[in-house]
C-alpha cells in the first residue's frame, strides 16, 4: 500500500460529551426493497461494552458496516470525536481507528498469524529481525489481554476461537480505538466466550470502545455496560444493563416488541422406547482421508429428542451426512426403525422414513434457485400422485403447494424462489417437505442458526409436535441453551467420537462444555 | 466509475424494444464501416436482405443454414441447462452427418421416407454415442467435459476428413468424373434428398419442421417433465440433488445422450438438405456446432427462444454468403456478421442488466483504492447484496 494514509474528512461541529468517541444520528441506509436501517441513533463513550441488540433483519449488520465504512449511508451523520466524519471507504473507518470484525472471518488461511496482522500495511515485508520483534509484541499483547494465539502458526491450523483472536490482535496492532464484533460468539464454546468476555473487559478499562453485536441475552449482561435495541431498523431503546428492572425478559420483549417464550420441554421423557435410528460403530472419513467420526453407537428412540452438541467442526457434518447417505461409511451400520441404510444411498435413507433438515439449509436442503413449489416436491415428484409416466402433475402439486404454505405459515407465494425467502421462512418450508414425508427419524443440524426469536420458536414447537407423532427427532446443535431445554438425552461429540450420552435432567451447560472441549467425559 | 445491476424485473416492453434497437445500433456501425471500406452501404443492405428474408430462394436458404444451428443450439441448451458445458455439437454433429450419409448410401434402392428416416436415426444414434465419451468420463471420473468434447471435435473432424481425402472408404466417390479428379464423398440416392415443400416461394426444408418439433419436445421437456424438474435441481445444487436421492451420474450421461443426438441429426440435415454427401471441408468451413452454442447463449438456454436465435444467424449467415465477391473483401462479410452479432448480444445482456453510473464521492478520494482484504471482501458482499441472483447459476455440476 503505497498512498499516504487517508485522513478522515472533519469538520467543526463538536457535540457537548466529550467521553463520546462516537455519536451516529439518524443514520438510514436502504437496499432495492429494504429499508435496513431507519433514523437510527447510537453513541459510544469511550471504554464502554455497547451492545447492538436485535433480531435477525433488524439491520445490526448494515448498521456495523455502515460504521465500518462499507456502506454509504442514505441520511444521517456519523460524528467521531464530536467531530462529523465521512467514512466512505474501510480504510477512512480505519484512520479514524473503527474496527469490524465480521461473523465470516477475513483471514487469509494460507498465510501464518503475523502474515496476516500485517497484510495490506507497509511493513508488509518481513525481514528476520523485524519477525521476531513483530512476534514479540503480538505475543506481548495477546498474553495482557488473554487471547493467546501461536503467532507463527497457520490460519487454517487454528480453530474458529483462535482466529478471532487474531482477527481482535490484528485490529489492536492497527490501533484500534473502537471495535465492533459482530456476533462473535456464534463460532465459540462457553469456555472460549469466558475467555473472549475476560479479554473485551480488559480491552474496555484500557480504552477502547467496543461496540458487541447480539441477539444472545445473556451474553449482553454478562459483558456489556450499555445496550442499544434495534427493531426493524429502528433503534427503539438504549438503556444501562445494570440499571433496576433490566433483565433478559424485559430486553427480549423490547427487541421483539411482544412477548415470546421459546418452546421448552418441560418434563424430558426417560422411559425406555423403541429404537427410531440406531447407529452402531458407524466410522467415516473426511474427502482428505482424515477419519473424522470414529465408532459411534448411540439409538434415538420414537418420541425422543437427542441433541447430538459440540464444538462445530468435531464430525458432527460428516456423521450427519454418512446417516444420511451422503456419505460413505467405512465401518458400522444404521439402522432406521430397524430397517438396514444401504450405504451411500440416499434414497434408501429417504425411502426408510429418515427426513434430513441439514445444516446447509440453501444449497443442501433446497435449491435456492427453484421456486418453493419445486423444493417441496424435491423428493417426492417422482411418483404418484406428483407425476404419471415422467410427467409433473402440475395442479396435485399445486394443491400440496397451497396446502403447505398455509398450514407452516410460509411467508412466500408458490412460485417465489426460496433464495429470496428469511432464513426463517426457507426453514420452514424444509420442514415442511420433511414432515410431510411421514418419517420414522427426523435429523436436523443446527435447524435455528440464524433464525430470529420468532422463526426459532417456530422451529422448536415443529421438533417437539414431531415427537408426539411418535418421530425419533436427533437434533445436532452446537447451542447449548436450546440443547437443553429441548432434548431429553444428549450426546456429546469430540474429535469424532461421542464422548458421553447424558440424560437431560443430569447436565448443565458447564459439564457439557467440558465435555465437548474433551476434558471430561 | 460504470457499473452493472440485475435488474430485478423485466419488462415486456424492453425485452422487444432492446433487440430492435442492438440491430438499429448494429446497422448504424455497419453503415460507417461499409462507408470507409468504399462500399455502397445501400446496395449492400438490399442484397443482404434479398439474400436472406425477402426473395423466396433467400429466405429457402436462411432455412437450410439455420436448421443445423437450431439443432445444435438445442443440443447446447440442454447440456447448458444442467451445468454441462458440452461444447462437443460440432463434433457430435460430424459423426451425425457421416452415418446419415452411410446409412443413405446403403439403403439406396429403399424408399425415401425409410431412408430419411433411417438417417435421422442413424445420426441421432451416432451423435449421442460421440457425446458419451466427454459424458462417461465426466460422470464417472471427474473429467473437464469441456476439453474432452472440444478435442473430440477435431478428432471427429480429422477423421471424416480421412474418409473422403486419405482413404477409399464406402463414403469417397470413386468413380464419377469429379471424383476422379479431386476427392469428394459419394452422393446419397436423390429420393432420399430431404423435401423442402414450398410455402409462399419459399421451401419449408423437412430439416427445419423436425427441428421445430425438437424444440417443442426439448421445451415440454425440461419445463414439464420430470426429467426437466430433475435437471433443474441438479443445475441449482449438485449437493441438493445427491441430498434428493437422484442419480447424478445417471442424469449427466441421460443429458449428453439427448444433448449429442440433436447435434447428430443436425449433421443428418445438413447432409439430406444440403450437401448430398459426407463433405468434410464444408462442414469444417461453417462449424454449425459453434455456431449452434452462439445461438443457444442468444436464445438464454430457452428451447423456444434458441429457435429463433438460430433463424436470426441463419438469416446473417445466408446473407453474408452472398456479397462475397470481387469488390466486396471475405473479411468484410465477417466483420458484418460479427457486428450484428455482438450488437444483439450485448442488448441482450442489457435486458438482464441495468448500466449504473457511478460518480465518484469527491475529488481527490478514491474510493475504489482498496488494498485491504476486508475492503475487497466486504464490497464484493455489498455488490451480491444490491444484486440479488447473480450470478446467474452456472454452476458445474460435479459428478455423483
Amino acid at each position: 500500500m503505497s498512498d499516504p494514509p487517508v485522513q478522515p474528512a472533519q469538520s467543526s461541529d463538536v457535540t457537548s460529551e466529550d467521553s463520546l468517541v462516537l455519536r451516529a444520528v439518524g443514520i438510514t441506509k436502504s437496499f432495492p426493497g429494504v429499508l435496513a436501517n431507519d433514523r437510527v441513533d447510537f453513541e459510544l463513550r469511550k471504554g464502554e461494552i455497547h451492545a447492538l441488540l436485535g433480531e435477525n433483519g433488524s439491520g445490526k449488520t448494515t448498521f456495523s458496516k455502515t460504521l465500518a465504512g462499507l456502506y454509504a449511508p442514505d441520511a444521517g451523520t456519523i460524528y467521531i470525536d464530536g467531530h462529523a466524519t465521512a467514512l466512505p471507504s474501510p480504510r477512512h473507518a480505519y484512520a479514524a481507528g473503527i474496527f469490524l470484525i465480521q461473523q465470516n472471518f477475513s483471514l487469509v488461511e494460507r498465510l501464518t498469524v503475523v502474515e496476516n496482522i500485517i497484510l495490506g500495511l507497509k511493513e508488509a515485508s518481513l525481514s528476520r529481525r523485524k519477525h521476531t520483534v513483530l512476534v514479540a509484541r503480538i505475543e506481548e499483547e495477546s498474553h495482557r489481554y488473554g487471547l493467546e494465539v501461536d503467532p507463527d502458526a497457520y490460519v487454517w491450523q487454528l480453530s474458529m476461537g483462535e482466529r478471532q483472536r487474531v482477527e481482535i490482535i490484528k485490529a489492536l496492532y492497527r490501533n484500534a480505538r473502537i471495535l465492533i464484533l459482530d456476533e462473535p460468539t456464534t463460532v465459540l464454546t462457553p469456555q472460549e466466550c469466558e475467555q473472549l468476555f475476560a479479554g473485551l473487559k480488559r480491552l474496555a478499562s484500557e480504552g477502547t470502545s467496543i461496540i458487541f453485536i447480539s441477539h444472545k441475552l445473556p451474553e449482553i449482561f454478562a459483558v456489556c455496560d450499555r445496550v442499544t435495541i434495534l427493531r426493524a431498523g429502528r433503534s427503539v431503546a438504549t438503556a444501562d444493563t445494570n440499571e433496576a428492572g433490566m433483565n433478559p425478559h424485559h430486553l427480549a420483549e423490547m427487541m421483539i416488541g411482544r412477548e415470546v417464550a421459546l418452546s421448552t420441554r418441560e418434563a424430558p421423557r426417560t422411559e425406555e422406547g423403541q429404537e427410531a435410528l440406531f447407529l452402531d460403530n458407524v466410522t467415516c472419513q473426511n474427502e482428505f482421508g482424515r477419519t473424522v467420526v470414529e465408532n459411534v453407537t448411540f439409538s434415538v428412540r420414537k418420541g425422543e429428542i437427542f441433541g447430538l452438541t459440540g464444538v462445530s467442526g468435531n464430525g458432527q457434518r460428516e456423521l450427519a451426512e454418512a446417516i444420511a447417505g451422503l456419505r460413505r461409511r467405512s465401518a458400522g451400520t444404521v439402522l432406521v426403525d430397524g430397517r438396514r441404510l444401504a450405504d451411500g444411498d440416499p434414497k434408501d435413507a429417504i425411502r426408510s422414513g429418515l427426513a434430513y433438515v441439514p445444516e446447509d439449509r440453501l444449497g443442501t436442503g433446497l435449491v435456492p434457485e427453484l421456486s418453493i413449489t419445486d423444493n417441496l416436491v424435491l423428493k417426492t415428484a417422482w411418483s404418484r400422485p406428483y407425476s404419471r409416466f415422467g410427467f409433473i402433475d402440475r395442479k396435485a402439486i399445486k394443491e400440496l403447494t397451497a396446502k403447505l404454505i398455509s398450514d407452516f405459515d410460509v411467508a412466500g407465494q408458490p412460485q417465489t424462489p426460496v433464495g429470496q425467502l428469511s432464513g426463517g421462512n426457507a426453514q420452514k418450508v424444509l420442514l415442511a417437505r420433511e414432515l410431510t414425508s411421514r418419517p420414522k427419524v427426523l435429523m436436523a443440524g443446527t435447524p435455528t442458526r440464524g433464525l430470529d426469536v420468532a422463526a426459532t420458536e417456530g422451529v422448536r414447537r415443529l421438533l417437539i409436535e414431531a415427537t408426539e407423532s411418535d418421530i425419533g427427532v436427533l437434533l445436532i446443535s452446537e447451542d447449548l441453551d436450546e440443547v437443553l431445554e429441548l432434548c431429553d438425552r444428549i450426546g456429546v461429540m469430540y474429535k469424532g467420537r461421542v464422548v458421553g450420552v447424558v440424560e437431560r435432567d443430569r447436565a448443565t451447560a458447564n459439564s457439557l462444555g467440558l465435555m465437548m472441549t474433551g476434558i471430561a467425559t | 466509475m460504470i457499473r452493472f445491476e440485475r435488474r430485478l424485473t423485466t419488462s415486456l416492453r424492453l425485452r422487444l424494444a432492446v433487440p430492435v434497437g442492438s440491430l438499429l445500433v448494429a446497422f448504424l456501425i455497419i453503415t460507417i464501416v461499409l462507408m470507409v471500406s468504399h462500399v455502397s452501404p445501400w446496395s449492400t443492405y438490399r442484397s443482404m436482405v434479398s439474400a436472406s428474408i425477402t426473395s423466396g430462394a433467400g429466405l429457402s436458404e436462411t432455412f437450410v443454414v439455420a436448421t443445423p444451428i437450431i439443432l445444435t443450439g438445442l443440443c447446447a441448451a440442454m447440456a447448458f441447462r444442467m451445468g454441462i458445458y458440452n461444447i462437443g455439437g460440432e463434433g457430435q454433429l460430424y459423426m451425425g452427418a457421416m452415418a446419415a450419409s452411410g446409412v443413405a448410401l446403403e439403403l439406396r434402392g429403399s424408399p425415401g421416407f425409410v431412408i430419411i428416416i433411417a438417417m435421422t436415426v442413424a445420426a441421432a444414434l451416432a451423435g449421442a454415442v460421440w457425446s458419451l465419451i466427454p459424458g462417461v468420463l465426466r460422470a464417472f471420473f471427474s473429467t473437464n467435459e469441456i476439453l474432452v468434447s472440444l478435442m473430440l471435435n477435431y478428432v471427429a473432424g480429422y477423421f471424416i476428413s480421412y474418409l473422403i481425402f486419405d482413404s477409399r472408404s464406402y463414403w469417397r466417390d470413386l468413380t464419377s468424373a469429379a471424383g476422379q479428379i479431386y476427392p469428394i464423398g459419394k452422393a446419397i440416392p436423390a429420393n432420399s434428398w430431404w423435401p423442402a415443400p414450398q410455402i409462399g416461394g419459399a421451401g419449408i426444408p423437412l430439416g427445419l419442421m423436425l427441428a421445430l418439433v425438437l424444440t417443442i419436445a426439448s421445451a415440454i421437456l425440461l419445463r414439464r417433465t420430470t426429467l426437466g424438474l430433475k435437471i433443474r435441481i441438479t443445475a441449482g445444487s449438485v449437493t441438493a440433488a445427491r441430498y434428493a436421492g437422484l442419480k447424478v451420474r445417471r442424469l449427466i450421461i441421460v443429458v449428453m445422450i439427448l444433448s449429442g443426438a440433436l447435434a447428430g441429426i443436425a449433421g443428418a440435415a445438413q447432409v439430406g438438405s444440403a450437401s448430398h454427401a459426407l463433405d468434410p471441408a464444408g462442414l469444417e468451413q461453417v462449424q454449425y456446432g459453434y455456431a449452434g452454442i452462439v445461438a443457444a447463449a442468444l436464445g438464454t438456454f430457452d428451447p423456444v427462444l434458441v429457435f429463433v436465435s438460430g433463424l436470426l444467424l441463419g438469416a446473417i449467415t445466408a446473407a453474408g454468403s452472398v456479397l462475397v465477391g470481387p469488390s466486396f473483401p471475405n473479411g468484410l462479410v465477417g466483420t458484418i456478421e460479427w457486428i450484428v452479432l455482438f450488437s444483439v448480444i450485448s442488448g441482450a445482456f442489457l435486458v438482464n442488466y441495468r448500466l449504473r453510473w457511478r460518480r465518484r464521492r469527491r475529488s481527490g478520494e478514491t474510493p475504489d483504492a482498496e488494498s485491504d482484504a476486508t475492503g475487497v471482501g466486504a464490497q464484493l458482499e455489498q455488490t451480491l447484496v444490491e444484486r440479488p441472483g447473480f450470478p446467474p447459476s452456472a454452476q458445474v455440476a460435479r459428478g455423483g
